[in-house]
């Protein structure tokens, strides 16, 4: 008896590849990707009385903090009009931002019984949390919403804009977190510089200080070429109030525009073509 | 589909070989502290060129020692591992079970996590849907849908997950050591599933170690050893030898030292060799118990000897002698054996012993005395009982079992064994 038999010629069926990113299969990368959202919003905020509550009180909590600070006691926003809500939404937008991308670092080490015992695509386990803080993002802009409409503000046309800039920031998110859970699975000190990086984003942003308040040319110009802050920028300007600069003209009104774009496609396709070399081997290095 | 002619998969000479770093860089500083620093990595190959096909219906064995590859030749073939070199090629939906209930959440409700569980393992989250009550009336927990997994008995656990797995109603099932968990009679109830399945034209692909189990409800079964195909056709086959190879090494270990202190003799005669034989004649580590086997034993004389008895004591684990043989009960005067000759003695008997390490010890002696020996070797042979007896007798003896009742008043039952 040998060991091994014959082999046919023809290809006797479907091929069984290895596992990658995607897996050739979107709509089942789609519907996973939403089975776990889902399942882990719930888990998250539907386990106690209080969850769901709390991640709205979340971001209003640190805006009333913020709020009090920056207009009784620092008097920044005195000439700004929408202070509070221009301060809010960027708080919503970066509790979305860093929710996604620092819940994602981890993602693929906890997920570990899944990766190593099913075949699925791998991308659905980073997606699925920027998925999760998307939820959360709905009803947090919501409130927004509310309060410009209560502090007098009006709706516009250019709230058109609106859907095209969270797009944008989930872009931006989905190829951070592709990054960030690639890369933690061979480095476990990602987690700690990702916090710190997102520490200097929050300042380097202009959340709590209006971008016109800095008046170095240069500083304004290098604060703006990040993607972050030209998508806040630009959602104030269009949602909020058009007191507010667009990115455009927060940058200085030239081609420099072009690199907060561009660092957000660099990033996008740099962290997904990270997580797709990666995705294959996933399984064997956890 | 077209189960009848094609092969539900093909594997053509597959590889995998995994990278261990020998020291392994855990930061982005290190990383970045030394970026062009090579670390080194010995490479292990886990499955070494294994070609093998199954057909449609077939339910295959992968079975092989600890570390011989088969979980991770499973895992290639299931698309979680990329493979090195090879192809490999399957007809139809393909379902993994490395471990019951993958993705179970505690906090959820049973219902919630059949729902994730089976989109997990392939299904289209509308269909699992659609499945959830057939597998929740199958595992027989429709009272307890809605209660969370952490308030779920084990058992419970297992039900669920098992019923979940067969609903799925993949095409080609590759199942890893599953049915190690839970009790006989849920063993029992896997292998039915099974073999209903295996009736609807389902293929099946069990890693296992337990021999009984592949010889009972297997068609064929491959053998790894240290990544390599070692055999693969009939299944009894396969399982002596995976029994020969699991039991080979521990033989090999014995100190000669000791072998040769716990000789005895006047070296007249000498015992050159002795092993054990299964029911077909062929030499074996391990027999499985029940069946007839023998025990034989080679021998040389150095001098001429008159009337000499050949026979053997065979021990269990704790030392007690469970049988004792020897050539005085076919003639007790056998005759002038010459110097020079070579003899070879065979002693058939029903296997009765219950599974456990079995040691025999050989000895010519001189008849008469009955206590001069001219070669004794304690424990020079060693043999296995395998199978699944869980008798806590010395002997499983085979026993017929009548029951008799009469009288209605007072239903009493008599056991005649």
């Amino acid at each position: 008896m040998s060991a091994t038999e014959a082999t046919p010629a023809r290809a006797p069926g479907r091929p069984i590849r290895g596992p990658s990113a995607v897996g050739g299969d979107w709509r089942r990368l789609l519907q996973l990707t939403r089975l776990l959202a889902v399942t882990d919003f719930r888990l998250r905020f539907f386990g106690s009385v209080l969850g769901y509550l709390w991640q709205v009180m979340h971001p209003l909590l640190l805006f009333g903090v913020l709020y009090l600070v920056f207009t009784e006691v620092v008097r920044l926003g005195s000439d700004v009009k929408f202070y509070g809500v221009a301060l809010l939404a960027g708080i919503v937008l970066f509790v979305f931002l860093s929710e996604a991308t620092s819940q994602s670092v981890q993602s693929l080490v906890e997920r570990e019984p899944i990766v190593r015992k099913i075949q699925f695509p791998r991308f659905a386990v980073p997606l699925s949390v920027v998925v999760t803080a998307l939820f959360r993002l709905g009803p947090n802009l919501l409130v927004v919403i509310v309060f410009l409409l209560a502090a007098g503000g009006r709706i516009r046309l250019s709230w058109l804009e609106l859907p095209v800039l969270i797009a944008l920031l989930m872009i931006l998110a989905v190829g951070l977190a592709s990054l960030l859970s690639a890369l933690f699975v061979h480095f476990r000190d990602v987690k700690p510089i990702w916090d710190v990086v997102l520490q200097v984003l929050f300042y380097a942003s202009p959340i709590f200080y209006p971008i016109t308040l800095i008046t170095n040319d240069t500083l304004r110009e290098v604060l703006m070429m990040n993607p972050f802050a030209a998508i806040l920028q630009q959602f104030r300007h269009a949602v909020i109030d058009p007191s507010h600069p667009s990115a455009y003209e927060a940058i200085g009104s030239n081609a420099l525009i072009l690199v907060p774009l561009g660092l957000t496609a660099l990033l996008a396709v740099g962290g997904f073509r990270y997580f797709d070399r990666k995705a294959p081997r996933v399984a064997e290095e956890l | 589909m077209n189960v009848a002619v094609s092969p539900a998969l093909v594997v053509d000479d597959v590889s995998k070989r995994f990278r261990i770093p020998g020291e392994r860089v855990h930061t982005l500083k290190e990383r970045a502290m030394h970026p062009l620093r090579q670390i080194p990595y010995r490479e292990l190959v886990a499955v070494d060129g294994v070609s093998f096909e199954v057909a449609a219906g077939e339910f295959f064995a992968v079975v092989g020692r600890n570390g011989s590859g088969k979980s991770t030749l499973l895992k290639c073939l299931a698309g979680i591992y990329a493979v090195d070199s090879g192809r490999m090629y399957v007809n139809g939906r393909v379902s993994t079970f490395i471990e019951l209930g993958v993705g179970f959440n505690m906090e959820l409700p049973a219902r919630e996590n059949v729902i994730i569980n089976a989109a997990m393992l392939g299904l289209p989250p509308r269909e699992s849907r659609r499945r959830l009550d057939r597998v929740i009336e199958f595992a027989e927990l429709e009272e307890f849908v809605d209660l969370r997994l952490k308030n779920y008995s084990s058992g419970m656990l297992v039900r669920l997950a098992f019923a979940v797995m067969i609903q799925v109603d993949a095409d080609v099932l590759l199942i890893d050591e599953v049915l190690a968990v839970g009790d006989a009679s849920f063993q029992q109830k896997c292998f039915d599933e099974f073999a209903r399945l295996r009736r609807e034209g389902r293929t099946v692909i069990l890693v296992t170690h337990d021999m009984g189990a592949v010889e009972r409800f297997c068609d064929r079964a491959l053998l790894l050893e240290r990544g390599r195909p070692e055999m693969i056709g009939d299944t009894h086959e396969v399982a002596l030898r995976y029994l020969d190879l699991s039991f080979a090494r521990e033989q090999g270990a014995q100190e000669p030292e000791a072998a040769e202190a716990a000789r005895s003799g006047d070296g007249r005669g000498e015992i050159l060799e002795a092993w054990f034989e299964d029911a077909d004649g062929r030499r074996a580590a391990a027999l499985p118990g029940g069946e007839r086997c023998s025990f034989a034993l080679r021998t040389r004389f150095r001098e001429d000897v008159e009337d000499p008895i050949l026979g053997f004591t065979l021990q269990n684990a704790e030392e007690q002698t469970v049988l004792s043989a020897s050539t005085v009960t076919l003639n007790p005067r056998l005759g002038t054996f010459r110097a020079g000759e070579e003899v070879t003695v065979r002693i058939a008997f029903d296997n009765v012993f219950r599974p456990d390490r079995y040691y025999a010890t050989p000895a010519i002696a001189q008849a008469g005395t009955g206590l001069a020996w001219l070669d004794r070797r304690e424990r020079f042979a060693e043999v296995v009982v395998t199978g699944t007896s869980r008798t806590e007798a010395i002997i499983d003896l085979p026993y017929d079992v009548a029951l008799e009742r009469s009288g209605v008043e007072t239903p009493r039952s008599e056991v005649a064994g």
